[in-house]
């Protein structure tokens, strides 16, 4: 079959001439990571912490605040570099627990969050015992988990899990159900199975919805392990940054409470951009969120 | 004839009567226009023949067939009035949908995907995503893939509402181009009285709601149609005269 019509020269450019021009050059060729620009977006939030660091060593050098009160940020460097040692394994003890916690709960969530896209009736009676976990405080209940699970880590993770599941079972489950009705019509009118619909409709439709909660399970995995673990306050080998913090507390070593603190909220911040990147690495082709448009 | 629609009923399950009564025939090769005010029930018609809906009373009947079975789903091209394409998906993969769901060989769905492309004239955007295109291009990945599968009878739900009129005249000459070549049959439903005596051989009027058929205008000019067809005193006379059914269909 030859191409199109003699009735139009610029085949394929519609409205050619009258301001969307897009001919051949429509398939724009992958953009190269923006240095200078992502170096000049960063500089307000960094120049307003490194001010706030300054203001905070002055306040406690100029009024004399003893360290056990209010270490300056030097001191806390400083406990952070000496004390590198012990924080850094504590340190892998909690990411391991958060990792864990949010895989478990990513596999589980999407899980279940399958289950309830399958039936109406099944969501609507399952739901409700989703929210309940997700309502109920973690800090209450991990003192019970502990208690019945001997294994520590086994509970630390329980308890992160809980905190962590949510988001991605109630993401997942709006994103499966949020398929474009016309492409339901047209998945139907070309005599698509369920598992077809399944795979080549709801999947990827979800997959937005998806990374988003994953975004927000990340970082509550982390608060989830870090409360759990002041929670057991247990010592010994296996000990996270959480009981750093405490050890630190009780034996007034305020400089490495506040390192440990540090490590934790970097710890953060990190999982959140590693899963911004990833969402947006998988969604950069097609959604808008991952889409930057000039003007 | 393709198909007959005879006292055709819809009542929707929120209580609504989209149809009442409504009788249609669809004959082999033509291209007919469902014309009538917004709401009138020209999609109901479509959803119910493309068979994305039960009808309330009455029945459809097909070719060949006895009164329940239609055509075979093949047979049936669809566009909606979006572009209603995947957003995650390449115009590739988009236009090869249908027959990736029937599970066609990835051999012969190249094939037809490739001639289906360049039916609307896409060559070139075949890795492209449908942010990248156009309204205009969008519209043509969706004809492309109801081209696809070589249906005999194409349904368009005002494929072109959404667009500019220099585009929209673009397509509908371009479709009429495909259609004197691959001689579908096209039931086409719009609002635009200039679109559908440019397009159509047969044109339904149909009523406000509840739906019926008021009248029938067959449009007797030549095929293929361009340019010059809609400035003539023909087509006026024709607009002239369909616009006078239209306002007494939704008079009646």
């Amino acid at each position: 079959m030859s191409s199109l019509p003699s009735t139009e020269p610029t085949r394929a450019a519609d409205g050619a001439g009258v301001g969307e021009l897009e001919t051949t050059s429509a398939v724009a060729p992958p953009r190269r990571v923006d240095l200078w620009g992502a170096g000049r977006r960063a500089l307000p939030p960094v120049a307003i912490g490194v001010a706030g660091l300054v203001v905070w060593e002055l306040f406690v050098r100029l009024n004399h605040i003893p360290y056990y009160i209010l270490p300056g940020p030097l001191l806390v460097m400083e406990a952070l570099v000496k004390d590198w040692g012990t924080l850094y394994p504590s340190l892998l003890v909690t990411l391991a627990i958060a990792g864990a916690a949010l895989l478990v709960a990513t596999v589980a969530g999407v899980a279940i969050a399958i289950l309830f896209a399958q039936s109406r009736w099944i969501e609507s009676s399952l739901f409700p015992y989703a929210v309940i976990l997700q309502v109920t405080p973690v800090v209450a209940i991990a003192p019970l988990i502990i208690i019945w699970v001997k294994n520590i880590p086994l509970a630390l993770l329980i308890c992160a899990w809980i905190v962590a599941f949510f988001p991605i079972v109630s993401n997942t489950t709006l994103g499966l159900n949020s398929a474009d009705h016309n492409l339901l019509n047209l998945f139907q009118l070309y005599g698509a199975s369920r598992r077809q619909v399944f795979w080549y409709l709801r999947l990827p439709s979800a997959m937005p919805y998806f990374l988003g909660g994953l975004r927000i399970s990340g970082g509550l995995a982390l608060i989830g392990a870090v409360v759990a673990e002041f929670v057991a306050g247990t010592g010994g080998v296996q000990s996270g940054l959480a009981y750093r913090v405490l050890e630190s507390g009780y034996t007034m070593q305020i400089p490495r409470m506040f390192a440990a603190l540090f490590m934790i909220t970097c710890s953060g911040i990190l999982i959140f951009l590693g899963l911004t990147a990833l969402s947006h690495l998988v969604l950069r082709t097609w959604h808008e969120s991952a889409v930057r448009r000039e003007g | 004839m393709i198909a007959r629609l005879r006292q055709v009923d819809k009542i929707y399950a929120n209580g609504v009567v989209a149809l009442r009564g409504l009788d249609l025939d669809v004959g082999e090769g033509e291209f007919l226009s469902l014309l009538g005010p917004s709401g009138c029930g020209k999609s109901t018609v479509l959803r119910l023949v493309a068979g994305l809906g039960e009808v309330s009373g009455g029945r459809i009947e097909w070719a060949g067939g006895n009164g329940r079975t239609g055509l075979p789903r093949g047979d049936i091209g669809f566009v909606f009035q979006e572009p209603t394409l995947m957003p995650w998906a390449t115009v590739w993969k988009n236009v090869q949908l249908p027959l990736t769901l029937r599970g066609v060989p990835l051999e012969e769905a190249a094939a037809r995907g490739r001639e289906a492309i360049g039916m609307v004239g896409l060559e070139g955007f075949e890795h492209a995503y449908p942010r990248q295109l156009s309204g205009g291009m969008k519209m043509r990945v969706s004809i492309a893939r109801a081209l696809v599968t070589h249906p005999r009878l194409l349904l368009m739900d005002e494929p072109f509402a959404s667009l500019d009129e220099i585009t929209r005249f673009k397509l509908d000459n371009d479709l009429l181009v495909l259609w004197a070549r691959q001689r579908w049959t096209v039931v086409f439903v719009t609002h635009s009285v200039y679109e559908s005596v440019y397009l159509s051989t047969r044109i339904a009027v149909m009523t406000a709601r509840p739906g019926r058929a008021a009248s029938e205008v067959t449009i007797e000019a030549p095929t293929p149609r361009d340019e010059s067809f809609r400035t003539s005193p023909l087509y006026n006379e024709y607009c002239r005269h369909v616009s006078a059914r239209l306002a007494e269909a939704i008079r009646s």
